[in-house]
């Protein structure tokens, strides 16, 4: 694969509240066709960065050019070639899936088989539900698929596995490394550092909003482990979720 | 990629979504028809009557006389033989009995019969419509005979549309039908577009805000002319609500419901504004729409209203609306002629719109 292709660039990035920075200055790059991951804890500064290359907020300084266009005059461009699934958005009330998808279908300006993309996150089944009736995974996959509706060239989901089962989070990894194999870049955020390793090709720290380390998992675990860490326990070639899953089964659960 | 983005295809799958979406919420439904049908079907039958009196008859009366044969035929009266002295005093104090006649023959020839009436000053205003009535059955039952000596009088009555209370009271009801809407339908989806991040989901795609916006108006325009067209239409056929050129008539209508929604929903987007949260959207709503629902002529006209109050009613745009429907409706004016009307909620829509743009918040 080639990494070596920018497809967002963000460049000292500052972003100030009323009463306190929020993001202090960070630069990264992100390449096409990659998943990129942006770790850190509650607060440090993840879904803002996110939200100002999504052109949701403004930035107070800093350069953002995203496939070419800069966020400051392009920001409708970008809108039509990137897909946004923010941290726990709803949809139109009232509405069930298909036509919810035909809602985006003409904000995006698009045509689109409803049916088709709800069969790409397997929902065919629920399409006449409502989405305040789906379980956490399936109201997840919608979102996603809500994403892709415009083909887009970069996807950014916020935190999508989090509150999931082990079952429903280990079905979005296939959901998400299938979208990055149909050509599409895709930057999410994470909680899980397992969700991390397994999904991600690159991956930032962001830490009081400063980038503290930016390289591939494995790269960053031999870092680790060169400068001497050494877990405290012996790990096994097996951990409790792996039990789980072997226990209750691979399979989708729609609870 | 396809270069031209298409903001009508947009405004258009926001219209036909919250279109969708109205129809489904209840409090839609029963704001808008549930309970300007339960008015209109409640005045509807109330209606109609006119005035009515109770005049009981005093235990012991005669009933066999002239007099409370004359009033048994009397349609405006309707007269109480069942109670008891006791009952009557008490129904006299309360007024609930505009008075209570006692009729006795006469222990000397003339007059043959002698009749004795109690009114009330609880209820002056019946009592002095029974007097009229009795002085003038007693002036035709003692004059039966003779030939006048003064003059004649010769009644007659003009044959003219007649005025139901439907008439009155169903462009009232519309208009609190487009208020509510307006106001209520519009605040609520605004606010909680907003909670549930679903404006900001929108702002993710390359939607402009102002498609959002006329999206959002055009559905809550068309529920709402749905609406009032049904509410025409049923008072027309099922009360004899008075449509007086047919179809230009509903036309005119809602021509004058399209302006109202549009200066109600400028309210709405205000109370979306300001509101901090979601239960404190129907107090605020009920600020604006109370005192329209009952200054503003919706239930009694305005002219009843203590001198004091008139200035208030002849303030709120819901005036206007009710005063020009009811002209369109029943006095056949067309459009032209109730501008005054139609100016001044297009003044109250230009105010609220200035304060709506002020204070209303996507974010």
């Amino acid at each position: 694969m080639d990494k070596t292709n920018t497809i967002i660039s963000v460049r000292n990035l500052v972003k100030n509240y009323a009463d306190f920075t929020a993001v202090k200055g960070i630069s990264f790059d992100v390449y096409e066709n990659e998943i990129f991951g942006l770790l850190g804890p509650n607060g440090a500064g993840k879904t803002t960065t996110l939200e100002i290359i999504e052109t949701l907020r403004e930035k107070t300084s800093g350069e953002i050019t995203v496939d070419g266009f800069s966020v400051d005059k392009d920001a409708n461009e970008i809108k039509r070639i990137i897909g946004v699934q923010l941290q726990a958005a709803g949809y139109y009330p009232n509405l069930n899936l298909v036509e919810l998808m035909e809602l985006f279908a003409g904000l995006y300006g698009v045509d689109i088989k409803p049916m088709e993309m709800l069969e790409k996150v397997n929902l065919q089944d629920k399409a006449k539900a409502k989405f305040k009736a789906l379980s956490g995974g399936q109201k997840q996959r919608f979102s996603i698929a809500t994403t892709l509706l415009n083909s887009p060239k970069i996807i950014f989901l916020d935190e999508p596995t989090t509150g999931l089962d082990p079952q429903a989070r280990r079905n979005l990894w296939d959901l998400i490394i299938d979208i990055r194999n149909n050509g599409t870049t895709v930057v999410l955020t994470t909680h899980y550092m397992d969700e991390a390793e397994q999904l991600c090709d690159r991956v930032a720290f962001v830490e009081h909003g400063e980038i503290i380390a930016l390289d591939t998992p494995d790269n960053l675990i031999d870092q680790l482990i060169n400068s001497g860490f050494e877990r405290k326990k012996e790990v096994k070639k097996a951990n409790l979720e792996d039990v789980f899953i072997n226990l209750t089964g691979q399979e989708w659960r729609e609870g | 990629m396809n270069k031209s983005y298409n903001n009508t295809k947009a405004t258009l799958a926001l219209a036909k979504a919250s279109f969708r979406s109205i129809t489904r919420s209840p409090s839609a439904v029963v704001f808008t028809l549930a309970f300007p049908l339960i008015f209109i079907l409640v005045f509807g039958f109330l209606g109609g009557g006119g005035v009515k009196l109770d005049l009981a008859v005093a235990p012991g009366s005669d009933m066999q006389n002239p007099v409370i044969i004359a009033l048994q035929h009397t349609s405006v009266i309707h007269l109480i033989t069942d109670q008891s002295d006791i009952e009557l005093h008490q129904r006299l104090e309360k007024g609930t009995i505009a008075g209570v006649i006692d009729v006795h023959k006469n222990i000397v020839d003339q007059p043959a019969y002698l009749a004795n009436v109690k009114y009330t000053s609880a209820s002056m205003d019946k009592g002095n419509i029974l007097k009229s009535i009795l002085n003038n059955l007693m002036y035709t039952l003692n004059t039966k005979d003779l030939k006048p000596s003064v003059a004649e009088l010769k009644e007659s009555t003009v044959h003219g549309r007649t005025y139901r209370t439907i008439d009155f009271i169903l462009p009232g009801q519309l208009g609190f039908s487009l208020l509510s809407t307006g106001v209520f339908g519009t605040a609520f989806v605004f606010f909680s577009l907003r909670q549930t991040l679903v404006i900001k989901r929108f702002f993710a795609t390359p939607v402009k805000r102002s498609s959002i916006i006329l999206g959002e108006g055009l559905a809550r325009i068309g529920f709402a002319l749905i609406g009032a067209l049904f509410i025409i239409l049923i008072g027309h056929f099922f009360f004899h609500f008075t449509l007086i050129h047919g179809v230009t008539t509903v036309i005119n209508m809602l021509l004058l419901s399209t302006i109202g929604v549009i200066v109600f929903m400028g309210f709405g987007f205000v109370v979306s504004g300001i509101a901090k949260s979601e239960s404190t959207i129907p107090p605020i709503s009920n600020i604006i729409t109370l005192p329209q629902f009952l200054l503003s002529g919706t239930f009694f006209s305005i002219e009843n209203f203590p001198n004091w109050l008139q200035p208030i009613s002849r303030a709120l745009p819901l005036t206007y609306l009710n005063d020009a429907m009811r002209q369109v409706a029943f006095e056949g004016a067309g459009l032209w002629d109730v501008k005054q009307q139609i100016l001044i909620m297009v003044i109250w829509g230009i105010g609220i719109y200035a304060v709506a743009v002020k204070v209303f918040k996507w974010e």
